[in-house]
């Protein structure tokens, strides 16, 4: 039997606000346990949550860019479960009226063609702590520095049919949640968490087959490798005659397959209502427009633009358009120096291998744009050789010197001086007599060995092109 | 006089005036604890040593240069569900019989701005569910009129420490009818300002949208001197509401009802109602018909559906409030469990009492798979039925008028048999809080036995100065308030 | 309505709640009284009524995204019943959520 696999996708990201959610602890990363918490976001008895502000503006804006409906009445409720990472017994989160709604997004799809995907809702919470499990010790540890920072939970339709498919609506949800700079998208430090759900059914056949939820992914390629893995499991269990069962089961990265991790049978009863601390959020469509009005352009959009404005390949485009950053990095070169495929080259070449090797984001590069200009254009009017550019990159990155200042340093100008240039070839030529003549009776192929024993004798410092122009018209 | 008898207002003024240093009234008020306190049970912690603390750095300060805000060097007592940084507040249960809280409630952070003595924290019925101080961890308080009586509930210890001279004034936390019903049991004169009006941050929740903080005191004047202190918007709850606080005291200054209409509910003096109670009401009605008051039979036809909106609504509250009180992050945590579940479960068995627990159950049901629109649904629909009533009422009348509880202070254990018929017997107080409405309860007579019986007037939302106003015209024209009782 | 022994049995589980067998019976007994109490709330014609859940109806009530200073873990943690270093102690979490 052909079975179909239908996929759904939950994506957990974590809003970039200063603060939490309701309080004002910071959101950062990496600190100590239990260093960035507060009565409020800690659960104690008498504290009470008020509504950041920042959070909801970037939900609404979010909830914009992903083509949604924004709601106009909001009313958070609390979402009851006991857990030791939830201090309060509680979640507060969105039930009957998530801010976000109807929304969807446009990947392509393996063939090239474009595939649009259905955004159900995406809504605001407060995200759990976290609980430590050390082997070797009795209990488990709680650290509620992640505790209230504000999440947006945006749930697709079951639209997607391939791994592949769930990983390009993925990475596109993360172009444009970091264009917006509502997400970092760090996904290993749980800034984006991935939670696709999926089923198969007889091809033809209407009704979904039983979900499975996979969680604990932390990159795209799991997510690749899980839901693969879990369409071959499903596949042979059902070719089999087995029967599926609804549950949640959790990559394995080691053993590279998922695992059962509790069964749904004991569904929970999580007793939404009203949460009677907040009072109703009631958004005013100007002010939503308001955000529509200066939404950032977003990727898709920026690639086509790349392509139609700067002629650029589809390729680089669609690299350059990945992040923000890099976009912005490379419009910013791109408009002083107007040869945009050049400066294509050098950014996704020589700049993100420094960027990649120091791990460091493209918008504090130490090579500011206007710098990497001056090292364009100090190759375009010939004073440095394409190569000699290259070798000094590094050092352009790591030193903090203006590109000037290097070939300054290194004696790197490219000599291109005539005068200078005619009295080496003279020396080559008169060197060289049996090539000198292998060129006058047509080998044109030993043009090359003479440029380069010319280079060689100016210590790289020839303009080459000047070379090969002065030499034919010598041997010419 | 003994400073102990002396009123809030009157103290203040002694003080003030240099009369009196803070370290001679927070002697005497522990010289009045040490005598009463055996037999009122008043406290859950006294906080004798703070006290003398803070009332030997104020008088220093003083003797420096005099400068005093409104209440410095004011002794106060506080009712254990209000957090007191340093201080435990345990809501007179087990569960957080150790808890020391890291923060100060809005409320005390306005006081101790404004330089008060906390006296200690008085008890309660367990998270301030119950109206008898029975359902107290650390065992019921006494009703300084009859010591064989409940003070009332929840705030039942603050009732009996204002009636019994143990503090000058106290803050109570009336849900539905904490801190009106005890004042009329005791005796004394308690305030539920309007929902919004006083921050509930840092009172630790019973049910969040009916909760609010007030004063309970001597007399009127101090009632309306106290509000004033803790009055007022703030950021750190989302339901206090952004308007400005009048002056109350001013409010007072008007010693006459004329012009004011006066509505009273026939549903409120129906059957069941105690006969002391009725007369004495009644003939306080016709006082405030002497003062010039327009009196008016009116009707809130839904006062019988309250009891069971409440039941529903702020039980379904608690129970969500209460989840937190697990044993991980702090309070009661049971022993020898053998895994999570079994910690949560033991933790909650042994940590909180029966009350608190019947509560949980119900509210946990009604919030239940299947049940939610049956119950929490329908009663919040009911409750908006019940504040149509109230909007009704006050197009025609300014303030409405009626007994504070239906009988008199009920004796130890003559009720706790019986939620239900406890239950009911908060039926004269409990709609106000579903429509947030301020209301005050003060003293209009007694019953035969000597107990006291109680008035309340319950007001439009944040016309506190109108219930005040009256309460104080009423209370200037009457003796009630004058009349202690003799402990024994 | 009638709550039975399994209601309070399922409920009591819910809101981890240990219940005795002698609990149990009382529990069933009176939220069966208590509800059969709230039940006469079914003569209120609430149709087209909007449920009242905060009275004052007030809306967007906000904070300003500003960050202020957390508790140190020292005054977090003073509070726990058990704790090890930097953080709260429960019994082995077998089961992730």
């Amino acid at each position: 039997m052909i079975f179909e696999t239908v996929i759904g996708v939950e994506v957990h990201a974590q809003l970039r606000t200063n603060s939490k959610m309701f309080c004002g602890c910071g959101t950062t990363f990496g600190l100590s346990a239990n260093s960035q918490t507060c009565p409020i976001c800690l659960g104690l008895p008498g504290s009470l949550p008020v509504i950041n502000r920042m959070a909801v503006e970037m939900a609404v804006r979010a909830g914009l860019a992903l083509n949604c409906t924004i709601a106009a009445n909001n009313q958070f409720a609390r979402k009851h479960y006991f857990y030791p990472d939830l201090p309060k017994g509680y979640q507060i989160s969105q039930y009957e009226s998530p801010i976000c709604e109807h929304g969807w997004i446009e990947v392509r799809d393996s063939g090239g063609g474009i595939k649009r995907i259905r955004i159900r809702r995406a809504h605001l919470e407060e995200d759990a702590g976290k609980n430590i499990h050390e082997t070797g010790t009795s209990g488990s540890q709680v650290d509620l520095n992640r505790a209230g920072t504000p999440l947006l939970e945006i749930v697709t339709e079951p639209d997607m049919h391939s791994a592949e498919e769930v990983v390009a609506y993925l990475k596109g949800l993360r172009e444009i949640l970091m264009y917006l700079d509502v997400c970092d998208g760090n996904m290993e430090e749980g800034s984006f968490r991935c939670e696709p759900n999926l089923s198969l059914r007889p091809s033809g056949q209407q009704e979904f087959g039983t979900k499975v939820e996979l969680k604990n992914i932390n990159s795209f390629k799991y997510v690749k490798d899980a839901v693969e893995y879990e369409i071959r499991r499903q596949t042979k269990v059902l070719t089999e005659g087995g029967k599926i069962r609804q549950e949640t089961r959790l990559w394995n990265i080691e053993r590279g397959e998922t695992a059962v991790m509790r069964s749904k049978e004991e569904a929970h009863d999580y007793r939404y209502f009203p949460d009677p601390d907040l009072v109703p959020l009631k958004l005013d469509q100007a002010w939503i427009d308001g955000f529509r009005s200066c939404l950032p352009e977003l990727p898709a959009v920026r690639t086509k633009r790349f392509v139609s404005d700067y002629g650029l390949p589809e390729y680089d485009a669609t690299i350059l358009t990945a992040s923000k950053g890099m976009a912005d990095y490379f419009e910013a070169c791109a408009a002083q120096f107007p040869q945009p495929k050049i400066v294509s080259n050098w950014v996704m070449g020589e700049l993100m291998r420094e960027l990649n090797n120091s791990g460091t984001d493209i918008a504090v590069s130490p090579i500011t744009p206007e710098r990497l200009v001056s090292l364009l254009q100090l190759v375009d009017r010939g004073t440095l050789s394409l190569k000699a550019a290259r070798e000094i990159f590094p050092e352009l990155y790591g030193s903090g010197k203006t590109p000037e200042q290097i070939v300054q340093e290194k004696g790197l100008t490219q000599v291109s001086d005539e005068g200078a240039l005619e009295q080496i070839i003279a020396e080559v030529l008169s060197k060289n007599p049996a090539q000198v003549a292998q060129f006058k009776e047509g080998k044109q192929q030993v043009l090359g060995f003479l440029v380069g024993q010319v280079m060689k004798t100016s210590g790289g410092k020839a303009n080459p092109g000047k070379v090969n122009e002065l030499l034919r018209k010598k041997l010419g | 006089m003994s400073l102990h008898k002396l009123t809030l207002c009157e103290l203040q003024k002694q003080f003030q005036a240099g009369e009196v240093t803070a370290t001679e009234i927070v002697r005497a008020y522990f010289l009045r604890i040490g005598h009463v306190e055996p037999k009122v049970k008043a406290f859950v912690t006294q906080a004798k040593e703070s006290a003398f603390m803070e009332a030997e750095v104020l008088d220093r300060k003083l003797k420096g240069w005099r400068k005093t805000l409104p209440l410095t060097g004011m002794p106060l007592a506080i009712k254990d569900n209000i957090c007191t940084e340093g201080i435990s507040t345990t809501c007179s249960s087990r569960m957080l019989q150790n808890f020391v809280p890291p923060h100060d409630a809005t409320v005390i952070a306005k006081l101790r701005a404004q330089e008060y003595i906390l006296l200690g924290k008085t008890n309660l019925d367990e998270f301030a569910m119950g109206s008898s101080t029975e359902n107290s961890a650390f065992g019921p308080s006494r009703n300084p009129w009859n010591l064989h009586c409940v003070p009332g509930g929840s705030s039942g210890g603050s009732a009996a420490a204002v009636a019994a001279e143990e503090c000058v004034a106290a803050l109570g936390s009336d849900t539905g009818g904490s801190i009106r019903q005890p004042a009329a049991f005791c005796g004394v004169v308690g305030l539920k300002p309007t929902y919004g009006r006083v921050s509930r941050y840092g009172l630790v929740a019973f049910a969040s949208s009916l909760d609010q903080i007030g004063p309970i005191t001597r007399d009127v004047s101090d009632s309306a001197f106290l509000l004033q202190a803790i009055a007022g918007h703030d950021p750190m709850d989302s339901t206090s509401v952004d308007r400005p606080v009048p002056d109350y005291m001013k409010a007072l200054q008007k010693r006459d009802l004329k012009t004011v209409k006066v509505g009273v509910p026939v549903e409120f003096f129906a059957e069941g109602l105690d006969l002391d109670v009725e007369q004495s009401v009644r003939a306080a009605i016709g006082e405030l018909k002497q003062l010039g008051a327009e009196i008016k039979e009116i009707r809130l036809p839904r006062t019988d559906a309250a009891v069971a909106v409440y039941y529903v609504i702020a039980t379904a509250e608690a129970s969500s409030n209460l989840a937190r009180f697990d044993g991980v992050k702090f309070g009661f945590r049971a022993k020898e469990t053998k895994d999570l579940l079994d910690l949560y479960m033991k933790t909650r068995q042994e940590g909180f009492g029966p009350e608190v627990k019947r509560r949980i159950m119900l509210g946990t049901y009604v919030l239940s798979a299947g049940y939610y629109d049956a119950y929490y649904g329908k009663a919040q629909a009911v409750r908006t039925l019940v504040c149509q009533d109230f909007d009704a009422a006050f197009k025609e009348v300014d303030l409405i008028v009626t007994p504070a509880t239906p009988t008199p202070a009920f004796k130890l254990g003559e009720k706790s048999e019986d939620p239900l018929q406890m239950y009911l017997s908060d039926i004269f107080t409990i709609s106000v809080n579903l429509a947030g409405l301020p209301a005050i309860a003060l003293p209009c007579g007694f019953s035969k036995e000597g107990l006291p019986i109680g008035l309340q007037l319950i007001g439009r939302a944040f016309e506190e100065e109108t219930i005040l106003r009256a309460a104080h015209a009423y209370e200037q024209s009457t003796q009630w308030h004058l009349k202690k009782p003799t402990i024994r | 309505m009638e709550i039975t022994q399994q209601d309070v049995e399922k409920v009591a589980q819910l809101a981890r709640l240990a219940v005795s067998a002698a609990e149990k019976e009382t529990f069933a007994k009176q939220l069966t009284q208590i509800l059969g109490h709230v039940d006469t709330l079914s003569q209120y014609d609430t149709t087209g009524i909007e449920p009242t859940a905060t009275v004052m109806g007030h809306v967007n009530v906000f904070r300003e995204d500003l960050v202020r200073p957390s508790l140190s873990s020292e005054k977090a943690l003073a509070n726990a019943p058990e704790r090890e270093v930097d953080g709260f102690v429960v019994p082995k979490i077998l089961e992730e959520r």
